[in-house]
């Protein structure tokens, strides 16, 4: 009895909470049909904020996966003084409000800023701009890549790097041959997650790019922008474009994530 | 330290610096710009202060709403089995990939003007509510689901063969041993939801005084060109943010150390 009653109050919660809403949205959206949800999605202004997302979201992973590789085999494969703390700091990005994100870097890279100025004078505009959206995403989507591999890292331990640099391997080498094949579903993972997390920012994207049409706007402001100006089937058609994308995504992570496991064993 | 620890470890640290510690350094000394009285006139001015408290309130209701409903909620996906509770197991993570601003929207589609279940809570309260506990929902469910399935279930064979009742093994038992994962969850849905802008954006109406969550305050004062005002209420947030964080470590520490 007690069983059936949390399930009910379980599964009741999920529906109303999250499985109604979205189904709800991508009903209205296909509701007259593929044709407006096509025109929408081919309209000059979805069509340039598509281009400006993916160009965004692109060098962010880049970055992203980049550094995380990097930062990753930093603190599971290196000794030094402080490494808890970078380890914090790392982790610092997903603490922090997305619109403090946003004037956190208006403050550094802004116009009026020292930096700012001085990058102004070089011909880079960071802010309302398109490095200054890639920095943006590159801050919240930062420790993705890195927490998925990390525990991959771990587990595998070193031995085999150990003695591929015994029979004379170099770093590069032992990197391309040892570690990346070990960890490849683990970035997998992380890679996925990041792309999502950095197609889908809304809030400190929408304060560094000054939310200019047909410019600086991604398929997030473009879903906001739409929706202010009354425009529901816009809205809705680059809304259900994301949601696409996040159950894309969630089903990814989920083929990615059993492997990543059976790896480790 | 070895040449090619100390080499990597400073592009890592410069490159973090550029990028996330000075700008956030510089909002906290902006925010001290014009002094602490001008820190405390921004944060205590009436708008600021209602959207600072309503984000702390709702953001504490709602981490306790996620403590209850994501225990329960992970204690179904652990121990009942039923039809569509693979399904259910899936979609738990779609909060964390679904974009904010697409959330807000889908909330206000269910449960805005044009609700076909005739709920309209648009522009109040419980809708900023609502909107929160959509993008905190994972946190409790995946911090408790891996020690619910770890634990021993001999356990509660014996208290039950001792005697124990369904209640009584729940609370001597099981949330004893869940206790420390499932606070450290409610840490988490509390830092997410103070700092959640995007979905609270078109639920909310953003109305000063009533719905306008703190982001919201901060994102209005920066389009106001008062960078000094945001960066106050920034660094309240950044503060709270990181006392919930030494919370959960210290949480964390004291899981293992039972554990």
């Amino acid at each position: 009895m007690a069983k059936h009653v949390l399930r009910l109050i379980a599964v009741a919660y999920v529906m109303f909470l999250l499985v109604l809403p979205v189904g709800l949205i991508i009903w209205q959206t296909f509701g007259d049909g593929l044709g407006p949800f096509f025109e929408s999605l081919t309209s000059p202004s979805a069509l340039h904020a598509f281009k400006v997302t993916l160009t965004v979201a692109g060098l962010a992973v880049v970055a992203n996966t980049i550094f995380g590789v990097g930062v990753a085999i930093l603190l599971v494969r290196h000794e030094f003084p402080g490494k808890r703390l970078l380890g914090a700091f790392v982790d610092l990005p997903m603490a922090v409000s997305p619109v403090v994100v946003g004037l956190a870097l208006i403050l550094v890279y802004g116009r009026f800023s020292p930096v700012g100025g001085l990058l102004e004078s070089w011909g880079i505009q960071v802010i309302f701009s398109t490095p200054g959206m890639v920095i943006a995403t590159v801050f919240v989507a930062m420790p993705l890549v890195a927490r998925s591999i990390i525990p991959v890292l771990e587990e595998l331990g070193d031995e085999q790097e150990q003695a591929a640099h015994t029979l004379g391997a170099s770093r590069l080498q032992t990197f391309l041959r040892i570690t990346l094949p070990g960890i490849r579903w683990a970035l997998g993972y992380g890679l996925v997650l990041c792309l999502a997390r950095s197609l889908g920012e809304y809030g400190a994207v929408a304060v560094v790019s000054g939310r200019l049409v047909d410019q600086t706007q991604t398929l997030t402001l473009l879903v906001e922008e739409r929706f202010q100006n009354y425009d529901q089937q816009g809205a809705f058609a680059a809304a259900t474009t994301l949601a696409l994308i996040a159950v894309v995504t969630l089903l990814l992570t989920k083929l990615l994530r059993p492997k990543d496991r059976s790896d480790g064993n | 330290m070895a040449g090619g620890t100390a080499a990597g470890l400073g592009v890592v640290v410069m490159y973090l610096s550029l990028i996330v510690l000075i700008p956030l350094a510089a909002v906290v000394w902006r925010s001290m710009d014009d002094g602490p009285g001008y820190f405390w006139r921004s944060i205590t001015a009436p708008d600021a202060w209602a959207a600072l408290s309503l984000t702390i309130g709702a953001s504490a209701l709602v981490a306790l709403l996620n403590l209850v409903m994501g225990t329960i909620i992970a204690w179904v996906l652990v121990r009942d089995r039923f039809p569509g509770r693979a399904v259910l197991e899936t979609i738990i993570d779609l909060p964390f990939a679904l974009p904010t601003i697409v959330a807000g929207l889908v909330l206000l589609a269910l449960y805005g003007p044009q609700s076909p279940l005739g709920v309209n809570l648009a522009y109040s309260r419980v809708g900023v509510v609502l909107a929160l506990m959509f993008v905190t929902l994972p946190f409790v469910v995946r911090t408790v689901q891996p020690v619910l399935l770890e634990l021993d279930k001999e356990m509660e064979q014996a208290a039950a063969s001792l005697g124990a009742g369904p209640f009584q093994t729940f609370r001597r038992i099981i949330l004893p041993n869940l206790l420390p994962a499932m606070l450290s969850g409610t840490a988490l849905a509390f830092t997410r939801a103070i700092a959640e802008f995007g979905s609270t954006v078109l639920i909310s109406g953003n109305l000063p005084f009533k719905t306008q969550v703190a982001a919201v305050n901060i994102f209005s004062q920066i389009e106001g060109d008062n960078t000094t005002g945001a960066a106050a209420i920034s660094t309240v947030l950044l503060v709270v943010a990181l006392v919930a964080l030494v919370t959960l470590d210290l949480l964390q520490r004291w899981g293992k150390r039972r554990g």
